[in-house]
Order: structure tokens, then sequence, then C-alpha cells
């Protein structure tokens, strides 16, 4: 192991600095050997270490009541009462879906899905966030239809359903596709497992798949720009095999039930490195591997290869002393492999043998403690200015612009998409892809969740903080619309490259965003994940900071939906509308500009608005409840319409506001209900200090915006529906 | 009624099913691992849906030649019920207790949602809650489902009156339109020769609560638990 000679092309392809050098040499107290310079190099990957987020990840909100576990575990745990525990977290998988798209989606809900179950959780619901570049652009179809396929092939298989998600489009995400996948599982709270390494001379034990020369180095392909020779990286994607891993699930979980694990860590990115070290340090203590004794795929495989390989559906465990054989019983049962490779020491240092032979010798500490961290030099984003939305043309007729609106990429229904995934097993679904949040009932309870992935990344764009609080209250709001009370969230910060103080300066601001919208909404982090780097030739992608958000229904009988449920019913608006038109749909679709400085989020208002609401639905006033966000009003009420197979009639409008800016205004705090009882609710939003209007009635076939305006139910569905199986099917090839 | 739920490695509908059995019989149904040699002493045997050994082969092709499934063929050929959904019935042509194949679906995607099918018969063990002709909504989740078998076979199940569902459009019309999955004849189950095999593709164990939005699935099971009491 000790042939390969060090020299700066060596370390540098290693994506370490001369600096970062520096510091290993000075842990080593000599030369490190290629295989731990390996080790290094991963651990201290933008993608493993976040050196360059720590600094503000620290910043958010983690605690509360509610939180069995924040951030720093494979995945955060909530309290949802009667003894149970909501444990999740989303994860990035982007640079390898660009790459190979089917295997990088795949393998992105494969390693989310094990950082949930390796916490003793049963996965019972997925979501993903995905964005993709213009429709126009050459690779786009190809992109979505192998990323859907994927994140389809890989829930469908393993039985958990694929329940919420969100998607757009833009040439900002050309080069760099971003797909987040998000897993919400359910454990009982007395026992949840956590990756702690204890108990001197406890075997280190290795289920799973057998490791071969697939991912390596993918953590450190995550950490870098892609540039035209990206194709060339392709080797560094792994492979999904989800029949293993739903057989690693249930083995994992029978094992659970018993009480023979004392800690337990999933491979993840940089495999055997970083889960080995994680539970280490954790412990503060040594971890022994006998390297030699790892399943292996191929021959001739080296020390260097196994530590890096990210081959997946693996898990890393300490067992209590004596029960391997019981632990072993259960994986060949399951027809996986089990292998003890190692045991806990008092070492403090990560020891590899090779055969007997040392090959690795790192201490864990200061692998851990010195990795590095920048505070980065940023620069705030400039201020954009107001629209004043008397300042815009005549759009002409309302509902032309509303069906303009909803076939447009971003705003059309993702039927195509959600019926690929199957969001049905388990039994469970109460809330199917297309309503506000996804809902799930817990069994032999009268409770269920609500989930849901938001971001609105052209907000992000124009104003950093703002983006980060709107899309928290984004989440927030769409847990609160199902009656669901939000608990915690999880956040999946996808930006460009954090070395330019540009972008820098976009993190740092949604990060102070996020976190004032997380302390006034109570809604602590739990989990969460970094992806940097997402640009192409130094185009950068939208600043993503995607919020998944898990809430308690602790009744769903009384669980809301968005669609409208009879005719002649009262519709009311909930909150201030202004009508905001900067960065709105409708200003980019109607108008073709993206300008403007998004709409304020006031987080006095989101809260008060949202506990009127979460009071509504609680009482039985409202039959139907929607959240207010892209496109505003008018798409709210087509959404609530095309749901229910009901229409609407408009009948007040804003004295102030123009028309076009009354009905696609994006002023956020808003939810459109309907209630047979508006009285009542008038009275609790007066009392609560909510502004409340009433705005029409249902009935019809129809949407009527005005007296003259009118679109029938047909249209809106045509217009709504039409679009993504056209554009899949190859039939409009280069519009937008 | 006695039910066991055959449980491959990969398969992952059995939660759904069990459940199912139980609000329609009031019973436990029993799990049967593959690897376990005996099958239980039952009046129902149901192999339900996923992807048994990864069905990296052909769907169904694994699980159809294990020795599970010569033990499920004995049982049916004594006379015990056997219902196979999506991947059960997958398994249960490969085992040749159904006739015919499921192909990948016509357009080449997976797809779920909730289906309209007509009950095309009423006369069979697994339908008799339902009236010939009825109009039903099942949820189907497959990526293979297209039916297909010779001209001569889809003739004979039909003479024989064998078809127990098929594919209709929103209204209830059996039509181009509403066959989802290209499957011949709009076909979404079928009974074997002695009436006491089901295989279908949709699953009607997802629609057997009101908080799944519907309840139609829930005859299936009940015409089961009324037949074997």
């Amino acid at each position: 192991m000790s042939g390969v000679k060090m020299t700066p092309e060596l370390v540098a392809e290693h994506g370490l600095t001369g600096d970062e050098y520096n510091t290993v040499l000075s842990i080593m107290g000599r030369e490190p050997n290629i295989t731990e310079l390996g080790i290094f190099s991963v651990m201290w990957s933008e993608h493993c270490s976040y050196k360059s987020s720590r600094f503000w990840l620290k910043t958010l909100p983690t605690t509360g009541p509610q939180v069995i576990q924040g951030p720093g575990e494979n995945a955060g745990v909530v309290d949802i009462g009667e003894g149970q525990a909501a444990v999740f977290k989303i994860e990035s998988h982007n640079h390898p879906s660009y790459i190979e798209p089917y295997q990088g989606a795949a393998t992105g809900v494969g390693g989310i899905l094990r950082d949930v179950f390796t916490m003793g959780a049963r996965p019972i619901a997925n979501l993903n966030a995905l964005r993709f570049g213009d429709p126009g652009n050459a690779k786009t179809r190809h992109l979505v239809d192998g990323v859907v396929a994927g994140i389809g092939g890989y829930g469908n298989c393993i039985g958990v359903p694929t329940v919420a998600g969100e998607v757009n489009f833009h040439p900002a995400y050309n080069g760099n596709c971003l797909v987040n996948a998000m897993t919400v599982g359910l454990a009982d709270s007395d026992n949840i497992f956590y990756s702690k390494a204890s108990g001197i001379g406890n075997p280190v034990v290795y289920v799973g798949s057998k490791t071969g020369r697939d991912g390596i180095h993918g953590a450190t392909m995550a950490s870098a720009e892609f540039s035209d020779q990206t194709e060339e990286k392709r080797p560094t994607v792994q492979v999904g095999d989800p029949f293993t891993e739903k057989l690693l699930l249930e083995a994992c979980l029978e094992l659970m039930s018993t009480d023979a694990i004392v800690s337990i860590q999933d491979m993840g990115a940089a495999g055997l490195t970083s889960s080995s070290v994680e539970m280490a340090d954790k412990g503060g203590v040594g971890i022994r591997l006998d390297l030699d004794k790892v399943p292996m795929r191929e021959e001739g495989m080296t020390p260097y290869e196994l530590m890096l390989s990210e081959s997946q559906e693996r898990m890393l465990m300490v067992l209590k002393p004596g029960r391997e054989d019981e632990a072993r019983a259960i994986f060949e049962k399951w027809e996986l492999d089990f292998a003890v490779i190692g045991e806990v020491t008092t070492s403090g240092n990560l020891e590899l043998f090779w055969y007997g032979e040392t090959v690795g010798d790192i201490p864990v500490k200061p692998l851990v403690e010195a990795s590095p961290m920048y505070e980065r030099p940023w620069e705030p984003t400039p201020a954009q200015a107001e629209i004043d939305p008397d300042s815009l043309p005549d759009a002409g007729k309302m509902t032309n612009c509303l069906k303009d609106i909803l076939s447009s990429p971003d705003m059309c229904s993702r039927r195509w998409i959600w019926e690929q995934y199957d969001h049905l097993i388990r039994g469970e679904t109460l809330q199917i892809p297309g309503g506000d949040a996804a809902v799930v009932r817990i069994p032999e309870t009268s409770k269920a969740l609500a989930t849901t992935v938001d971001c609105t990344p052209r907000y992000c764009l124009a104003d950093p903080e703002q983006g980060g609080r709107q899309a928290v209250a984004e989440c927030w709001r769409n847990m609160v619309a199902t009656g669901a009370k939000p608990l915690a969230l999880t956040n999946n910060m996808n930006f460009g490259n954090p070395e330019r103080p540009k972008i820098m300066g976009q993190f740092v601001g949604a990060i102070k965003g996020m976190a004032a919208a997380a302390k006034t909404l109570d809604f602590p982090v739990v989990s969460g994940n970094v992806s940097l780097y997402n640009e192409t030739e130094g185009k950068a992608i939208l600043p993503t900071p995607v919020i998944g958000g898990v809430g308690l229904l602790k009744d769903h009988t009384k669980m809301a939906t968005l669609a409208f449920k009879a005719e002649d019913e009262t519709i009311l608006l909930l909150g201030e509308s202004k009508g905001w038109v900067g960065q709105s749909i409708f200003l980019r679709e109607i108008h073709g500009r993206e300008e403007g400085a998004p709409p304020p989020v006031d987080l006095e208002a989101e809260a008060r608005n949202g506990a009127l609401v979460l009071d509504l639905i609680d009482k039985g006033l409202v039959t139907a409840c929607h959240d207010l966000s892209d496109g505003g009003l008018a798409v709210g009420l087509a959404e609530m319409a095309m749901a229910g197979n009901i229409g609407a009639t408009v009948a007040e409008q804003s004295d102030e506001t123009p028309a076009h800016a009354f009905f696609f205004g994006e002023d956020q705090a808003r939810y459109v209900v309907t209630s047979t009882q508006a009285d009542a609710v008038i009275h609790l939003a007066e009392q609560a200090g909510v502004p409340v209007q009433v705005i029409g009635r249902t009935g019809g076939e129809a949407l009527t915006l005005t007296p003259e305006d009118t679109i029938s139910l047909e249209l809106l569905r045509h217009a709504h529906e039409d679009w993504l199986p056209a554009y899949m099917s190859g039939e409009e090839a280069a519009e937008q | 009624m006695r039910a066991a739920v055959i449980v491959f490695p990969g398969t992952n509908r059995e939660k759904d099913i069990a459940e199912a059995l139980e609000r329609a019989s009031g019973k436990k149904a029993q799990f049967v691992w593959h690897g376990d040699s005996d099958l239980p002493d039952v009046d129902l045997i149901v192999v339900p849906g996923g992807f048994s050994y990864g069905d990296y082969l052909r769907c169904g092709a694994m699980a159809g030649n294990s020795p599970v499934m010569r033990a499920v063929k004995q049982k049916a050929d004594a006379g015990v019920r056997v219902l196979g959904v999506c991947n059960g019935f997958q398994i249960l042509t490969e085992t040749g207790l159904l006739p015919g194949v499921l192909m990948r679906n016509a357009q080449l995607k997976f797809i779920c949602k909730k289906a309209t099918l007509t009950v095309q018969n009423s006369d069979s063990d697994f339908s008799s809650a339902y009236s010939e002709g009825q109009r039903v909504v099942f949820p189907v989740a497959h990526n293979e489902g297209n039916y297909f078998a010779d001209d001569a076979t889809l003739d004979r199940l039909e003479g024989e009156d064998r078809v127990v569902f098929r594919y209709a459009d929103a209204d209830g019309t059996v039509n181009k339109a509403g066959n989802i999955n290209g499957s011949q004849r709009n076909i979404a189950g079928i009974l074997n020769e002695k009436r006491n095999v089901l295989g279908m593709m949709p699953h009607p164990e997802n629609a057997t609560d009101p908080a799944q939005g519907g309840t139609d699935g829930l005859g299936l099971f009940k015409s089961l638990a009324e037949v074997l009491q």
C-alpha cells in the first residue's frame, strides 16, 4: 500500500488544497499512504464536511419540545404522540442524476430511505423536489424521463408510496438538474437507533450488498463544478438495487425488534469511510477494520477502493457481544451478506488491516474536528425595486391569462409524473399528489401525517432572505391547509459555487430567512443536506433551498382537502391581498418579465392566519381549504374547481387593486376556504385579527372571474392537463 | 375464512391484502414465508403484489417456479381458492394456474391510478357480492399489466365466462379509451377452468376503507368471506 508516492498532483486530484494537506501532515505526523489520503479526501469533501456551510447552518433553530433528535444523525426525529415518532430527512442526488438520470435518481431514493430505516423507522412516504432546465433545451426531456422513471423504479419496487413533490423548469438548471428526495418514516419513540459506537471489543458488522468498484469518489464529484468532461464521470454514479434494499429494510427492522444492536449507520456517501468514522467519532472510541473480510463483488479490490466505494444497500453496525449468531440468522434468512469485519477499540483511531498487515491508521478525533470550516466571503444580493401593478400594460381577459398560466411548464398538472409513482401502496394514503400536502394515515391510530416539499427559486434569486422565509412559510402553510399542525422541517440547500461571494451571499440570505421563519412559526430544522457547486461552466442554478415538512393531524377524519365539495357554498379569502406582482408567475408568463422584489413574508401574519385556519378546520367550519401561492387567487380557485368538478363565481373584488393584480398577485399568508357557515368563519377571523373577505360562491360548470369573463372547467382542465404529456411525447419540442 | 398470504422476497403489498381480508371477514390472515416448506391448512391462499425476487427476470418468473408455488398449485388442484393480485397474477400465469401472460404496459410506463372496471360476471366465489355489469373503481399500480393470450384462449375464456373484470372508461363502458394498459379485450381479471383461482392486475385491497377514497374492493373479499364463512 505504501507504493504510491505523494505528489502535489495526487493531492490536488483528491480535492485537497495545499493548506488542507498540511493539516493532514500535522495530524498524521507523517506522510499519509494512498488509502489514508483517500479517507481525508472524502471526509473533508464539501459533501461530507459541510465546510462552506457549517458556520451558517449552526444559526438555524433546531430545538423544541417536539424534537427528539435534531441535525447530526442519519435523520431528524419528532414526537407524534402515543409513543410514536416521525423520522425524516431530505437529501440531494443532483450531480449523479444529471450524468445518469435513472440510476442517479434511483440511488437518491435508496440513500434517503436507508437514512430513515437506519434509525429504526419503517418508511411510510417518499417525496421529491425536482428542477429541470428549459423545456426547449435538448437534454431536458431525457432528464425528466429518466429521473421520474428512476424515482418510480426504486420507490415502487421497495413498496413505499411516493406521495408528493414539486417540479420547476428554468434555463438556470440546463446544466444542473436538481433531484432532492425525502423519506418520512414511523418509529416507536423508545426504539430509535443511533450511530454512536460503544462497548470496547464489540463486533463491527457489515450487512447488505457486496462492495464493488461503483461510486468511488462520488462525494468528491458532488463537491465540484461540472465541465464539458462531466460525461466521463459516469462510472462514479452508483447503481441501485431496490430489491436488495427491500430485503435490507426488512432484515434491519427484524433485527431492531430485538435488542442486539448497539449502533447502526448506513453506508451512503463515502461508504465504509464515513460510516466507520462517524460511529467511532460519536462514541469517542476507535474502530479496527479487517478489510479483507468485507464481502466483495469483484476480485482484486484494494483497501483504497474498499474504503471509498459507494456501492449501495449496505449498513455498518455494532452489535452487543455474543449476538452475532442471532443477527446472522436474520440476514441469512433475507439472503443478505453478513460479516464481522472488525471491533470497537480503545485506540481512538481508525485502524485498517489487510490480511493482518496495517494499511491505514488515522486518529478519528482530529480527522473529524480538524475538518476544514470556512467562513467564506459573501456579498448580499442587491434589493430589487417593487413593481407597481398599475404600471403593467393591459393583459386582456383574465380567463385567457389563467388558461395560459395553467398550461405553462411550471404550473401545469404533474399527473404524468405522479401516475408513474405508486402513491397508494400500504393503503394509508389519504391525500394523493395534487393537493396542498400529502396525508398518510398512521396505522391503528386516528392520526395522520401531512408532508410536503416547497421552494420558490425565483423569489430566492431576487431576494434570498425573503425567498428563504417564503420556502419555510409555504411548506408550513401547505400542511396547515390540510388541518395538520406543522412539527418540524428538513432542508436541502441547493446552490452554486460557494467560493463566489455572490453565491455565498445567496446562501447566507436564505439561511437568515429560513431561521427567522422557522423560529416564528415554531417549525425547527431537524435534518438537512447541502448541495453546493451546482454550476456548469460558471453558470449557477437558481438558489434553491428546498424545505420538506412534516405535520400532525390528531384526527384524520377532520382533514381538509382543496376540492370544492358542493354547489352554493360561500368562498372566503383569508389574509391580506395587496396585489403583489413582483416575481409573480403572472408577470413571467403573461408579460415575459422575471423582475421585481418578491412578495414580502410577514411571519407574524403567517402564524396568526395559520392558527385561524387550523381552528376553522378543527371546528369543522370549512368544507375546503387551499393555500395561495404561485399564480395567486385565480390559480387557487381553478385548482379547487377542477379538483371538485364544481365551478365558482367571483362576485367581489378589491376596490383598490387592479383586477389582474387581485387575481394573480402572490401576496403570502393567504388561504381560500369554502363554508356553509360563513358568518361563523367571519366572526372567528375578525376575532383573530385576520383579514377576511367573501369573494363568491361555488356552483356550475365554469369559473367566472368577472361578470363578463367565464371559462368552462373542461377548458381549464385541458389547459392544465395537456401540456406535460404532450411535451414528454415530443409533440411540443421547442416551445418555451 | 382461514387465509394465508404468501410472502416472497420483494413482495410488498402483503399488509394491504391482510388488512382488506380482515376488514371483510373480521379474521386475521396468516403470512407464509416462501421458504416455509408446508402450507398451512387454509381455504384461501393469496399471492399479493410486489416485485418478487426483484422481478429482474420476466415478472413473476422466478416466484412462479419456486417450491412454495408448486405447493400452492397442489392446493389449487385440490379446490382451495387462490387469489393472485398484480405480481400475484403474473406469478399465477408463470406457474401455469392461469393462461396468458402480462406484458409491459402499452404506453411503456408504470401506471398508478384509480381505474374504472366493470364486473363482467358475478357468478364466482370472488365476485358474488357484485352485480353483473357493475361499475367499480379499483386502483392499479403496475408496469406489466398488459394481458395477452392468443385468440383461441381469449375466445375460450369468454366462452366459459371466465373474465371477471374488464377495464372501462369513467362511465363504465368497455372501450379502447378505458383500456389503461393495452390488455387484450380489456381483460383485468380471469378465473381458471375450475373457477377457484382468480388472477387480476388491479388492487381491490386498496379500495376497502372509506379513508382510501372508496370501498368498491370490499365486495371481492366479502364474496370470499361469505362462501368460506
